[in-house]
């Protein structure tokens, strides 16, 4: 498991989790490259079918932030 | 105007930061009060709008360091100071405060103790982009700290050592917040006090947060002012010297000391001030009057914000769109001269076409493209399916670019385009313009955020931020390929306004909206126009409320744009913004009558309590205050030889656990009005909490300085009212003399709290949120005081909160402007992303009726939802609850989200 990359998904929010990762940038903070974001218009919007469908495909992890 | 100079041209900046990054010199960083450094290039915080550096040129050496990395040519040494000549028709002064600088108060050691911070410096270090990454630390050791006190009221309610008078408003609540926030972030036990006089917790639902702070988060709130302030040398712990209630001197050790530093008007604002010919108070705020909250002395300049009197961020905002409201009557005549309209080419029709899609990478400079291999994803973007023409540009939002990609995508019949930069929240809407510009539906582009998102939150593991890039590119071309075009709806607006509710807020926000030439009509219950103020006689500033309610009345009823229903009531309504129609039965013969209107302002309004408490009803003698003052300006203070006021009734207790606001300087100002009649009047305030907050603070002075004796309760041992001959005698506590104390007095004034209007029948014909105490509750506490969660309704007024005449008007003012934006315009452009029901898979379950946060949905006439998309705010929540997957979001379909899911882990498994 030493070389273990999560690939995670992340769920986020337009009006604030994903703002927030903006600013992470402009802020220039660091976190490990393993994140894909798929922007939402809410966190309302993500569907447990979305989670679970991303766990069949192989993913590690899935974010839901919001 | 003067422009002063920036040294970096904030239209070429594109906020990328390598100036400051190879600046070699560093400044003291003073949004982080001082507790980091930065660089001579620099950008105030990361927030800042716009996202463009300066350079700091006190500090700068001129090495030309910046110069060289800046590859959007921005920096410019030779900047010089700017003069602008600007005709308008009104001005707004909105220059805010800044905070009190407490190194002259010896005694509390601030700038000789590291340990000892101002609530800014605090405020930093909680802050995640502060000087230590939102990590609760001591500046001396970096250690966690085990105890923290605040100290309110630094610079405030402080005439002996800095001549500041007022209260500052905002920091009682701003200490609970920081409290409650550093014991969250502390992870370990923290023992938080709050050393303060009175807490001033009385703004809409901020009793709550207080009981909450204490009650669920031990944190102490310690009556005293703590007079002393020592260093322990070998720990850095300070020791803390007061007195307690009882007048016992005390001692604390305490690891950090915030000092709660109140709002002061900057010197240059007094300057502006001075030039513009507007007066000031003594204190520097804006001179307003009580019942023209945002004028200033000079007619055509408005104020609002913390230049007019301390106030917090709803306050404020409130304000903003109430001197709005007035900087724009003022020049009404004028609207929409100056609009230019852009002239948009025929859309083309794409539907059949299969996907061609353009993939446009952007290096940022060296933003992206000295981190990512900019050339190997443009390259693998080609490789995707649909893709048929990649590029690379160094700024992809760049003037030059923008004209570059609409000539591209005719050329070579692109009708899908991504791009991959920075970050939709900020330039998603300028490239769909581009889209749009050249005829290609703006909904039909995605993209890639490998700036914000990557490059610049990776910058130690470019192979590892290529890789990323390549697969957000891919998700995007995915996502692409199956957005469909869109188109946003217009619909027309009907300019009329209803205003329910005819009192003092009714009336100024249909005079406002009625003087930009608007018709209004406003729906009254009662027979006659004025509401609570018609109870009310003059405000503690000495302003006759009844002349202004008369002069208010009679401009209303003359005024040809408004109609008033009185005697009227509202049995139906329906619609949405722009676009609503109520149904009214019209007293006294109550025929019904339907209006047609495009936006609503609600202005219920709020009565006093009745009180059950201490005889009240049983004794003549016990009033209430609006009682006691009616009586005063009728019968006088002759026969009145001592009086006791009680505060806090139906407020603050159980029932009703909030502040009313206005009930302690109803007791001021009526103290000091039996003090002007009958000096030698012995005048008793039991009272929890003093709460005269900003300016009133100066009446409060005033009466102790007239010898109004004020005796602080606790409430579980209340004050004791029996009836006697001799008078009413009430027995409460003394602190300092822990003893009993009786007074026979021949009134007592119960201080009694509002209670909104009953509003419930209101609330659900139209379909509107309340909080527990029956007030309308607005779209959001801070940033929306005045919106209702319904687009096109406003509230104002005490139907929103207990407040003061000259606080119902601003909001009324506020309410009037929020209502324009809408007016304003011939028609409404309405978002495309809204959600849309397939009928043939609705089950009429109920479900998306029972999860939309705005209440959308209904089951129509059919059987099947109906989500009006007038009404629809586009977060689909309906569309990921509908189990019969009947519901879908308009460009967040379910396969639009999901190609982005399949495409990452496509051969994964």
């Amino acid at each position: 498991m030493g070389n273990f990359e999560p690939k995670i998904v992340a769920f986020l929010c337009n009006w604030c989790a994903y703002a927030g990762a903006d600013l992470a940038g402009v802020s220039r903070l660091q976190y490990p490259p393993n994140m894909r974001t798929v922007r939402v218009m809410c966190s309302g919007r993500v569907d447990p079918v979305f989670i679970i469908k991303a766990f069949k495909q192989g993913c590690d992890g899935v974010l839901v932030a919001g | 105007m003067v422009n002063h100079p920036r040294y970096i041209d904030p239209v070429k900046c594109t906020g990328c930061g390598e100036c400051a990054m190879h600046c070699p010199v560093a400044a003291i960083n003073e949004i982080n009060k001082g507790l980091d450094d930065r660089r001579a290039a620099y950008i105030e915080y990361p927030q800042a709008v716009p996202l463009a550096y300066a350079i700091d040129f006190d500090a700068c050496i001129g090495c030309g360091l910046c110069e060289n990395m800046c590859m959007a040519k921005a920096i410019k040494y030779d900047d010089t100071e700017r003069e602008t000549a600007v005709k308008v028709g009104s001005v707004i002064l909105s220059t805010g405060s800044q905070a009190y600088d407490p190194s002259d108060l010896d005694y509390l050691g601030y700038g000789k103790y590291p340990n000892v911070v101002t609530s800014e410096g605090f405020e930093r270090i909680l802050c995640a982009g502060g000087p230590y990454l939102g990590h609760v630390m001591r500046p001396l050791d970096r250690e966690e700290p085990k105890s923290i006190a605040w100290l309110q009221c630094i610079g405030s309610r402080d005439i002996n050592r800095c001549g500041n008078g007022y209260c500052s408003s905002v920091c009682c609540m701003y200490a609970i917040k920081e409290a409650m926030i550093a014991k969250e972030h502390i992870h370990a036990d923290v023992d938080c006090a709050i050393f303060n006089m009175d807490m001033r917790t009385f703004g809409k639902d901020y009793e709550k947060y207080f009981l909450r702070a204490r009650d669920n988060e031990d944190i102490r709130f310690v009556k005293a002012r703590a007079h002393t302030i020592t260093e322990i040398p070998e720990t850095g712990d300070l020791i803390l010297q007061y007195a307690d209630e009882a007048g016992q001197m005390k001692e604390e050790i305490f690891s950090m000391v915030v000092l709660s530093v109140g709002l002061k008007i900057p010197d240059s604002s007094v300057d502006l001030a001075r030039r513009l010919r507007i007066e000031l108070n003594k204190y520097n705020f804006v001179n307003t009057g009580s019942f023209t909250p945002v004028a200033t002395s000079r007619p055509g300049i408005y104020t609002c914000g913390v230049f007019q009197g301390p106030k917090d961020i709803p306050g404020s905002i409130t304000e903003a769109s109430a001197a709005a409201c007035l900087a724009g009557t003022d020049v009404a005549e004028a609207r929409g001269e100056d609009i230019e309209v852009i002239e948009i080419p025929e859309e083309m029709d794409v539907t059949k076409e299969e996907p061609r899609i353009g993939v446009f990478v952007c290096n940022c400079g060296i933003n992206i493209g000295g981190i990512v291999d900019v050339t190997s994803v443009q390259e693998y973007a080609g490789t995707l399916p649909y893709v048929v023409f990649t590029d690379q540009n160094l700024f992809t939002c760049s003037q030059d670019t923008q004209d570059k990609i609409k000539e591209i995508v005719i050329e070579h019949k692109l009708n899908r385009v991504v791009v991959a930069s920075c970050t939709p929240k900020t330039h998603e809407g300028m490239f769909m313009d581009t889209l749009e510009a050249c005829g290609l539906n703006k909904y039909l582009f995605e993209m890639a955020n490998i700036r914000n998102q990557c490059s610049w939150v990776h910058p130690n593991n470019p192979t590892a931020a290529t890789e990323k890039s390549k697969d957000l590119v891919r998700m995007a071309v995915a996502r692409v390929a199956t957005l469909k075009s869109l188109h946003e709806k217009k619909i027309p607006v009907n300019q009329r306004a209803l205003i329910i509710g005819g009192g003092v807020a009714g009336m100024n926000a249909a005079l406002s909206l009625a003087d930009q030439g608007f018709p209004v009509t406003i729906v009254e219950k009662e027979e006659k126009l004025g509401g609570m103020a018609n109870r009310l006689t003059t405000t503690i500033e000495g302003a006759d409320v009844e002349i202004y309610l008369e002069e208010l009345i009679q401009k209303v009823t003359s005024h040809p744009q408004v109609e008033v229903l009185p005697r009227s009531l509202i049995v139906n309504f329906s619609g949405f913004q722009g676009n609503f129609t109520t149904e009214i039965l019209v007293g006294p013969g109550m025929y019904e009558r339907k209006i047609d209107h495009g936006v609503v302002i609600l202005a219920t309004g709020a009565v006093e309590y009745r009180p059950k408490e201490f005889l009240y009803g049983q004794d003549q003698r016990v009033v209430t205050q609006i009682e006691l003052s009616e009586r005063l300006k009728e019968k006088g203070a002759q026969d009145l030889n001592r009086v006791v006021m009680i505060q806090c009734i139906g407020s603050r207790n159980k029932e009703n656990p909030n502040c009313s606001k206005v009930c302690c300087q109803s007791a001021i100002k009526n103290a000091l009005h039996i003090k002007k009649l009958q000096p030698d009047a012995q005048i008793f305030i039991l009272y929890r909490d003093i709460r005269t907050y900003g300016f009133l603070e100066d009446y409060y002075t005033e009466a102790r300085k007239l010898g109004v004796l004020f005796f602080r309760f606790n409430s579980e041992d209340p004050p004791v009212v029996e009836s006697s001959e001799a008078g009413v005698m009430v027995t409460f506590k003394d602190n300092i003399l822990d003893r009993s104390l009786r007074v026979s007095a021949d009134l007592l004034a119960l201080s009694s709290g509002m209670v909104a209007e009953d509003t419930e029948e209101l609330a659900s014909i139209v379909k509107l949120a309340r909080t527990e105490d029956g007030y309308f509750m607005e779209d959001h506490v801070k940033l929306k005081p005045v919106d209702m969660a319904t687009e096109g309704i406003f509230v104002c007024g005490t139907a929103h909160s207990p407040k003061l005449l000259p606080e119902s008007i601003a909001q009324a003012l506020a309410a009037a402007s929020r209502a324009t934006t809408y007016l304003s315009k011939d028609q409404l452009t309405l978002s495309a992303v809204t959600a849309w029901v397939n009928p043939e898979l609705c089950a009429s379950c109920l479900i998306c009726v029972r999860s939309c946060p705005y209440g959308v949905p209904v089951i129509n006439e059919d059987g099947i939802s109906e989500i009006d998309e007038a009404l629809c705010h586009g977060c689909g929540v309906c569309a990921a609850e509908c189990p019969a997957k009947a519901i879908e979001l308009n460009w967040y379909e379910d396969n639009q989200i999901l190609s982005k899911v399949d495409a990452l882990l496509e051969g994964v498994l």
